[in-house]
Order: C-alpha cells, then structure tokens, then sequence
C-alpha cells in the first residue's frame, strides 16, 4: 500500500543514509590507509592514498606487540569464559526451572538481583583476595572472574528458555532409563542451542573486548589480551600512527571476520541478550 | 475422544510423577553457578561496602574504620569531584544524542530501503569492536596534525584549530563523540527490533484516515515503541556511567584531570596510587549512581509503558 511502495522520496532517503552511512565509515578509511603507509610517508602526508602498498607495518607490529601471544590469550580467556557461562548457568537454570518451589524461586531473585548489582564495587576486593590466592596474572583468576560477572545474565536467559520448553522429551528420554545427566547432555541441551547462541556471543564479544578488567588483573604480565596489548603498544610507540594502527587493525581482524561472517546471528544474539 | 483422554493424561501423570521421584534435577546442579556469584558478586560487593569507609592502603592487613571521611575527601578534592560532574555530564549527553539520532536512523531505515541490511551493518560494526582500538582511531583523527584540522584548514577555520584531546576545554567532548559514534547503531539496532513490532497496518490506516507524518510518529510508533525506548535509554545510562575504555585512550583523564570520569579516578586511585579504601569509596559512588538512575529509570519508563 502507500506506505511501502518506492518512491522519489524513498530514493532520496536511501541515497541519504548511504551518505551518512558513507561518513560514519571515515575513521575505518583512515586506519587502513594509515597502517599501509611506511613511517616517512605516513609522517608528511598521512590522509593521501599510499603510494605503494607497504604491509611492513603489520609485521613490525606483529612482533613488537606480541600480538600472536595475546590473541592466543584472548582466546583462552574468552574461550574458557564462555564455557563456563554456557556448562555452568544451563544446568543451574534447568535445575530452577524444573523443580519449583520455595527454594527455586529464592536462587531465581538471587541471579536476577545479580544482574542489577553493578559490578564495579566488588572489583577492588576480589582483586584483593586474588592477589592474595595468586590468581592476579593468571588465566584461571580472570576466567572466574567473568564467569562471575556474567553469570547471573547467563542462568536468567537459560530459565527463562527452559520453563518454555514442554517436558515431554525428558520425561520419554528418562523413562528410557536414561540418568539425568545424559538426559540432559542428549536431549535438553540441543533444545537450548538458541539462547546458547545467544549467550555464546553477547558475553563472548563483551570479554573479548574488554579492556577495563583485563587492564586491572593482568597488565604487565605475559597473560594480556589484545586489548591490553595495543594499549601497552601505544605507549611505546606513541604517535607513529601507522605501527599503531597496524596492530588495531590485528587486534579489531576477529572480530570483523566473525562480524562479516555471521552478521545477522551476531546482531540478533547481541539484541537478543539485551532485550531481556 | 472423551474416553481415551483421560487416560491419556493420567498415564502421562504417572510418567511425570515417576520421573520427578527417580531423576529430578539434582540440587547440586545449582552449586557451581551460585558459588561463584555469591563470591563474586555478593561477597565482593558487600566488602567493597565496607573498605569503603576505611583507610585500607590494599598493602596492610587491616583496615581502619573511618566513617565518611572518603566521602568527604572526594568531595573536596578537584580530580574526584570533577570526575563525578564528568561522569553525569557524559552519561545524560550520550543517552540523549545516541538515542536520538538511533532512533532517526531506525526511522529512515525501518521500511522499504532496498539496501537496509548493509546499511543496518555498516552502522553496528562499530559496536562489536573493542572501544580502546576504536578510541586510537580517534586520537589520531582528533591529533594535531590529524584530519579534523587538516579539514578545517582547509575550508579556512585555522583558528580552530588545536589538539582536540589535550584541550581542557574540549577533551571531555572528543569523548562524547567517540561514544556517539561507536554505540549508535546498537540503539539503532533496538529501536528497528521494536519497529518491527509495530503492524504495518495500523500506520496504514491512519495514514488513510488523513493523519500527518508527524502525529502518526506521535500517536502510533511512539507509544508502540515505549518498551525499546526503556531498553535502550536505560542500556546507555548503564554504559554511559561506566564509560572507561575511550577516556583511556583518548585523554588518559587529562589535561588536568578535565576529562577525569568515575570509573579511571577508580583506575587511578586504587591501583597507581594504592588508595584501596578511597578508591572503593568512588566504586560505591558509582554503583549507587548506576543503581539509582538505571532502576529509577526503568520503573519510570516501565509505569509510562503500562499507561500507554
């Protein structure tokens, strides 16, 4: 009807946007026009096009920023995060889910309430006892760390999902003479795959890029992340814009991939984890 | 039907039954999760509760009560209480300029652009990156000899011109747009999910009916859209108190803490100048804050959603 056919005025909406959009994608033309460039030309005329493709950058930061090691470390940490997330908070969750009463309802207001507690005041403390316990600078004190502060969101998308889900399956699969866990691990767990989706990626984006934590319990030590590795990059590199954008290019690479790869489940995961 | 239903639920009754006495997830299930939030959100936060109103230097073994006198210290020292102001300032900007404008963007994206699914992901690529890289970006932009002067020279502005994030005036805003820029798009994304929710028909009939363009926004997608107006201005206050990441990279808090926000005077006090007690004190300043406009927000916006 009227409101959905292409007109003039549509066009020039479309056209418009794709200005806009055009704009807003200035900075990236920057970084990769910068990162090509060898220091004597990025230093006298850093906006032209480079004169000749120079990937030079990308292997001098490459090694100076040890970004290998810390993409490895970004993984270990995002990876072991996420699972924790994902092994711990659906069994959690089913548990509440499928055993009402007193007792559940009381640890469902636990991880609710969680959500809403910032996570800021707890920081200094724990930082304190994990210094204490040696977990400073490791992968194990870090990964608890997350898994702690995302778990809360983790076990509220997982029962939600699960109080939806019929009963049937579990009870035909136990009847079998299946035990719990095997029921659980065969049948409700691929049941959950959407929220484990969405889990996956919203709280996998959200630590892998964080700075902030990662800055406070592991800077300094062989164990930092991309983020914290360009920014310690940075530091000794200041204002050599085309070694530093070199490595924010490295660093921002995985996540672009993922992004181009799988744009419409990542956007709906990242939706989906908020709306809720 | 009627006599082969009943039977058919009561056997499926006794299944259930059965299987709830012989499996029934186990209570250990729960332990691991609620361990580490108990420990870890709970725990932690209730200490940090109350090394807030100590003197604990993070080194000795205990810690001196000291009533309000953090509280008082951070009032009457110029970074702490600077960072405060900041952290309000940047918070209320931000949630207004990028829901706005997210809005805008949905708006015009919402219905019949034939390119929407590039121009969807052109605008929320930003928001997957990590903020501190993003940041460098704009330090460059924002730098002296960096293209925002050299545009404003070119166009003859070279009075304008300075460094962006090492002037007091102007550094605390570099920061604003950086923010801007980064997390429109996931505004935009929230508010296309809540357009979507929106039938098409109703704008239709009241577009037939002879409403203009501007009351229909008012009187149907407005009202429609309450619920991801909520998400979306509460998600930004959340981020926008919190912000650490771009003011790091961009001014480091400078040039004379004039771009000090909440969460680096955290950084700075507590772990370079190993003021755990004070630095706590500013964490429960921050978690107060959050708390309070993040859940006041909500009711608020929730109540104005039911009423809609």
């Amino acid at each position: 009807m009227g409101l959905s056919r292409y007109t003039r005025r549509t066009f020039f909406r479309e056209l418009t946007l794709l200005v806009i959009a055009a704009i807003w994608w200035v900075p990236f033309y920057f970084l990769v026009i910068v990162s090509l460039k060898p220091d004597l030309e990025a230093l006298q005329s850093p906006l032209s096009f480079p004169q000749e493709v120079d990937l030079g950058n990308f292997s001098t930061a490459w090694h100076d920023a040890a970004l290998g090691r810390s993409l490895v470390n970004s993984l270990v940490i995002t990876g072991g995060s996420v699972l924790a997330l994902i092994a711990i908070g659906s069994i959690c969750a089913y548990t509440i889910a499928r055993r009402p009463g007193r007792m559940s309802t009381a640890l469902y207001l636990l991880f609710v309430l969680g959500i809403i507690l910032p996570f800021q005041l707890g920081l200094v403390p724990t930082y304190a006892v994990m210094r204490h316990l040696g977990l400073v600078g490791s992968y194990l004190g870090i990964i608890l760390l997350y898994t702690g502060i995302w778990m809360p969101f983790s076990v509220f998308l997982y029962t939600g999902f699960v109080r939806a889900l019929p009963k049937e399956y579990e009870e035909a699969s136990v009847v079998d003479g299946a035990s719990t866990m095997r029921t659980f691990r065969r049948v409700v767990f691929p049941l959950l795959r959407p929220v484990t989706g969405t889990v996956a990626i919203f709280t996998g984006l959200i630590i892998w890029n964080d700075f902030f934590l990662s800055l406070i319990f592991l800077n300094g030590t062989d164990k930092t992340p991309l983020p914290v590795a360009v920014y310690t990059f940075v530091g000794a590199f200041a204002s050599r814009w085309n070694l530093i954008f070199a490595a924010v290019i490295v660093s921002l690479a995985p996540v672009l991939i993922f992004f181009l790869v799988a744009q419409r489940q990542l956007i709906r995961g990242f939706t989906g984890g908020i709306k809720t | 039907m009627s006599t082969t239903a009943p039977g058919l639920s009561s056997t499926r009754e006794t299944g259930r039954r059965r299987a709830r006495s012989s499996r029934g997830a186990p209570w250990l299930w729960v332990v691991p999760a609620v361990a580490v939030v108990l420990a870890l959100r709970y725990a932690a936060t209730a200490a940090g509760a109350w090394y807030a109103f100590t003197d604990w230097d993070g080194i000795s073994p205990h810690a001196n009560f000291i009533g309000l006198d953090n509280f008082r210290k951070i009032l009457n020292d110029p970074a702490s209480r600077g960072a405060l102001e900041h952290t309000l300032e940047l918070a209320f900007t931000f949630v207004i300029v990028s829901n706005v404008l997210g809005l805008a963007l949905a708006l015009a994206l919402n219905r019949t652009v034939r390119t929407r699914g590039l121009l969807r992901a052109l605008f929320f690529a930003p928001v997957v990156m990590s903020s501190l890289a993003v940041s460098y970006i704009w330090q460059f932009i924002f730098s002296f000899s960096g293209p925002l002067n050299g545009g404003l020279g070119r166009i003859g502005l070279d009075s304008l011109k300075r460094g962006w994030t090492g002037d007091p005036n102007w550094a605390l805003w570099t920061i604003f747009v950086v923010l801007v820029w980064q997390f429109v798009g996931l505004s935009m994304v929230m508010y296309l999910a809540g357009l979507q929710g929106i039938p098409e028909e109703l704008d239709e009939a009241s577009a037939v009916d002879g409403a203009s363009t501007f009351r229909r926004f008012r009187k149907i997608t407005l009202p429609l859209l309450a619920p991801a107006i909520t998400v979306s201005v509460t998600l930004s206050t959340i981020y926008g108190l919190g912000v650490f990441d771009q003011v790091f990279a961009l001014t480091g808090g400078g040039p004379v803490d004039a771009s000090e926000t909440l969460a680096t005077q955290i950084y700075k006090q507590t772990f370079a100048f190993g003021r755990f007690g004070y630095g706590t004190a500013l964490s429960l300043i921050l978690t107060v804050l959050i708390t309070i406009l993040a859940v006041g927000q909500l009711a608020i916006l929730r109540a104005r959603e039911s009423r809609l």
